[in-house]
């Protein structure tokens, strides 16, 4: 071997030893299965290998142990607009939200996405360690989202899924601002929507149809709407009243679309029709702020979606000033407080989103092969006055207490 | 019927109808929780006695309890003084318009609607007293208002007491930062600019004042009625608290040489930059109300908000309140600052007494409210936990004695938890934003 290749060798094992790492934590919430006392996980090369009793799993030697009290999986935002959405809240650090037309399927998330904005940490240090971030509400079609780790400061890496879903809005927040201008009406709104699949649709027909060298030009828009007509990317809506929500579940079911409810202030106003079309959601904050269409919302909508058995996650959402983010995990929390039971707050706060994102092979809860993500506490990571004392991406540990302190 | 009479009868009939028949006369005790009194120690198993819309008297288990009393089991529950909002926009709280950036003649009174769903939803929360506020897209954007909320619809029922020119208790708002810059009509550009234009009113009051004073009794020779010199008047003459918006350290540094150089009595509003400049704040005497945000940033100024300003305010010795600058933050989720800034560093007793005390002592009303004390208001609240506990809910809102939201009652549980209807007549976005600036957020 020669020493350059010796040197490299020593330094990818080295980079490697930095992504292992064994947790030993009093409580240990895998969102697997129920709570371990004295748990540990052990990382190696990012992966976990090992979760169980301290007394049943072998910590290899030479992993450093780090001792906690809590440890929880990474927490996975359902939904976000960080790393868009930036903390100065400026024209230059503002993403989410493309004003130029109603329906922009094409924009892509990653293509704006600046891992490095203030906020991007600020999550991370608070337990965050995967967004479901992108394009916002506010537009009959904003963009597309992707799925990317919380230490991902570049998109060269950390991403999980380029493209994620495709965010759409339904009711006051896609009006045009401007009079004159579509969609002005909600009839009109759903009404757009449709010729947009149609549009598609005869776009897949006429690829399929013409002869060779004769296919239509390419269409990045169409293109992207295909992707949702063939269920390859989900149609994330937001949407808050229940008449909304009944309209976007006839849409869904005319074009057999692979639907994400987003918000959904008065989904408990429709608990039976969203759960006979098999409609996940990603509940609004807990905490958003009661007014316009989401005058009536309530913070026992996540324990009633619970008892219903319609799987939801939590979000931070979109915010359009202070705080420019919400913290996912305190809107867990305050769910917790109001009839949700601990564990499945926990689960809608990781595992859930995860299988709803498709990345549950990945990251959502601390099992054998999954990446070595999880976020430590020094007591039960809904109360207030805890802290989230570490953050561990890949194995590594990214933040080592929070930025509140 | 001779005037004393008549004024007896005339508060005795006001009395009335505020308290519920029988609650009155009887005391009311509260028997087996736990009692945070704020000043003193936390009791056990303790007994809080009421009487009058008053406490009667605190303590352990041994405390006599009046053989009339009403008694209220309160065991397994917490009992706090009632929470002292110090910044408030509730009840579609409206100030200054646009035609000019000081005007200090305009009363929020004047715009309340007391029957929005946001008072109940305060009350909901725990909170007793509340700073209600025009907002902060003026230099001076009018008066503000401390509401008592007990149950009524009138600001009569709900005032905290008179000035003696007949105009409701409370401070006088003002801003600086870019919230009252804008690019068109009378109001500044600058910070600078901001300044020379509070000076020059200040100037003006003073001269208003002392020809007020020459004048003496004579009529005659008293300056034509000015309502707006009249109220920088009383804030002159200290009656009137300036409740000072201001944000970047720079700008909280202005306010205090403003003081200095004018004398009126201030508290500070928001103070995002306060840890950088909490020992200078401490040595002017003057105090703050702060609120603890879930994140920093989502406007220029609010960038380096901490959640560590409550232990830096502590720290320095600052006399430092929450606030909920609602609907910036909900009235619903006020304890929930102390919990966070606890988080953040802040001692519990700082914490809870910046819910209650302190917001009390930024209002001058330290007298009345703010703590458990023989002599002071029967405002208190029961909650299911400890205060900082996310798991606590406010079961019980009690003002002067009578019970103002019950968790048990559905109708009442409704504003706590939100559904259909909770919200009716709140303040929206919109409303929100024209509170601030005009033209920073469009």
């Amino acid at each position: 071997m020669s020493r350059l290749a010796l040197i490299l060798c020593l330094a990818f094992s080295a980079a490697l030893q930095a992504q292992s790492l064994a947790l030993r934590a009093e409580t240990l919430h895998t969102a697997a299965g129920p709570a371990i006392a004295d748990g540990v996980v052990v990382i190696q090369n990012g992966k976990i290998t090992a979760v169980g009793k301290a007394s049943d799993v072998k910590v290899p030697s030479g992993l450093t142990v780090k001792r906690v009290k809590v440890a929880i999986p990474g927490i996975v935002d359902g939904r976000s607009t960080v790393g868009l959405s930036g903390l100065l809240n400026q024209p230059h650090d503002q993403e989410q939200l493309e004003g130029s037309a109603p329906m922009q399927p094409e924009l892509r998330a990653m293509d704006a996405f600046n891992g490095r904005d203030p906020l991007v940490g600020y999550v991370r240090s608070l337990g965050v360690t995967t967004l479901h971030t992108g394009h916002g509400p506010g537009a009959l079609i904003s963009g597309q989202t992707f799925v990317v780790k919380t230490d991902a400061t570049e998109v060269t890496r950390g991403v999980l899924k380029p493209q994620a879903m495709v965010a759409a809005t339904l009711g006051d927040g896609a009006r045009a601002r401007e009079a004159g201008k579509s969609p002005g009406t909600r009839a009109k709104q759903i009404a757009m929507l449709r010729g947009e699949l149609v549009a598609a649709q005869e776009y897949v027909k006429k690829l399929k149809d013409a002869e060779k060298g004769k296919e239509p030009a390419r269409d990045l828009r169409k293109e992207a709407m295909v992707q949702v007509l063939r269920r390859e990317l989900p149609l994330l809506v937001t949407a808050h009243r229940a008449q909304d929500i009944l309209s976007l579940l006839r849409l869904a079911k005319e074009f057999d679309l692979d639907i994400v409810l987003d918000g959904g202030a008065e989904a408990y106003l429709v608990l039976d029709e969203l759960k006979a079309a098999r409609v996940p959601v990603m509940l609004h904050p807990t905490m958003s702020r009661a007014f316009g269409e989401m005058e009536n919302l309530s913070l026992e909508t996540a324990a009633k979606l619970q008892a219903a058995g319609i799987p939801f996650s939590f979000q931070s959402g979109f915010e359009g000033y202070v705080p420019k983010t919400r913290v996912v995990l305190w809107e867990a929390a305050l769910a917790a407080a109001n009839g949700l039971a601990f564990d499945d707050a926990l689960k809608a706060l990781t595992l859930v989103p995860a299988k709803l994102l498709g990345i549950a092979d990945r990251v959502g809860s601390l099992e054998a092969g999954k990446d070595g993500d999880v976020a430590l506490f020094d007591g039960d990571p809904f109360e207030y006055t805890t802290h989230c004392v570490g953050t561990v991406i890949n194995g590594v540990l990214v933040s080592g207490g929070e930025e509140t302190r | 019927m001779k005037p004393i009479l008549s004024a007896l009868a005339h508060a005795l009939a006001w009395n009335l109808a505020l308290l519920p028949l029988g609650a009155q006369d009887r005391p009311q005790a509260f028997v087996g929780g736990r009692i945070i009194p704020v000043e003193g120690l936390d009791i056990d198993h303790g007994v809080l006695v009421i009487q009058g819309g008053k406490i009667l008297a605190l303590g352990g288990p041994g405390t006599s309890i009046p053989p009339d009393a009403v008694r209220h089991d309160a065991k397994g529950k917490v009992i706090m003084p009632g929470l002292v909002d110090s910044h408030s926009h509730i009840g579609s709280a409206e100030g200054a318009d646009g035609t000019a950036p000081i005007q200090p003649d305009v009363r929020v009174s004047d715009s309340l609607n007391l029957a929005s769903a946001a008072v109940m939803k305060a009350r909901s929360g725990g909170i007793t007293s509340v700073n209600v506020m025009p907002g902060s897209g003026h230099l001076l954007s009018g008066q503000t208002m401390y509401l008592k909320l007990r149950e009524g619809r009138t600001l009569d029922a709900l005032a905290m007491g008179k000035l003696p020119n007949g105009s409701y208790l409370g401070g006088m708002k003002m801003a600086n930062g870019t919230n009252p810059r804008r690019t068109t009509g009378p109001f500044p550009g600058t910070r600078a600019k901001s300044a020379a234009l509070v000076r020059e009113q200040f100037v003006k009051a003073q001269d208003y004042q002392r020809k007020l004073k020459e004048a003496g009794d004579d009529p005659k020779k008293r300056p034509a009625r000015d309502l707006a010199m009249e109220a920088l008047v009383e804030v002159l003459e200290g009656k009137r608290v300036v409740h000072h918006h201001t944000h970047r350290h720079d700008d909280i540094l202005t306010v205090l040489r403003l003081q200095k150089e004018f004398g009126f009595k201030v508290v500070l509003h928001h103070v995002s930059d306060a840890w950088m400049v909490a020992d200078e704040i401490a040595k002017a005497g003057v105090g703050a109300s702060f609120i603890a945000l879930d994140s920093p940033g989502g406007k220029l100024e609010t960038k380096d908000l901490r959640m560590t300003n409550g232990a830096a305010l502590e720290k320095a010795g600052v006399v430092a309140g929450f606030h909920t600058d609602d609907p910036i933050t909900d009235s619903r989720w006020f304890l929930r600052e102390a919990g966070l800034s606890v988080r953040a560093g802040m001692s519990r007793k700082a914490a809870l007494e910046a819910m209650t005390l302190n917001g009390a002592k930024l209002l001058d009303l330290q007298n009345r409210i703010g703590s458990l004390k023989p002599g002071k208001d029967a405002d208190f609240l029961l909650l299911s936990a400890d205060p900082l506990s996310v798991y606590s809910h406010v079961e019980e809102t009690w003002v002067e004695g009578a019970k103002v939201f019950d968790r048990a009652n559905p109708k009442h549980r409704l504003y706590a938890t939100g559904g259909p209807g909770a919200s009716h007549d709140t303040v929206d976005l919109t409303h929100l934003l024209a509170l601030e600036a005009e033209e920073t957020y469009q």
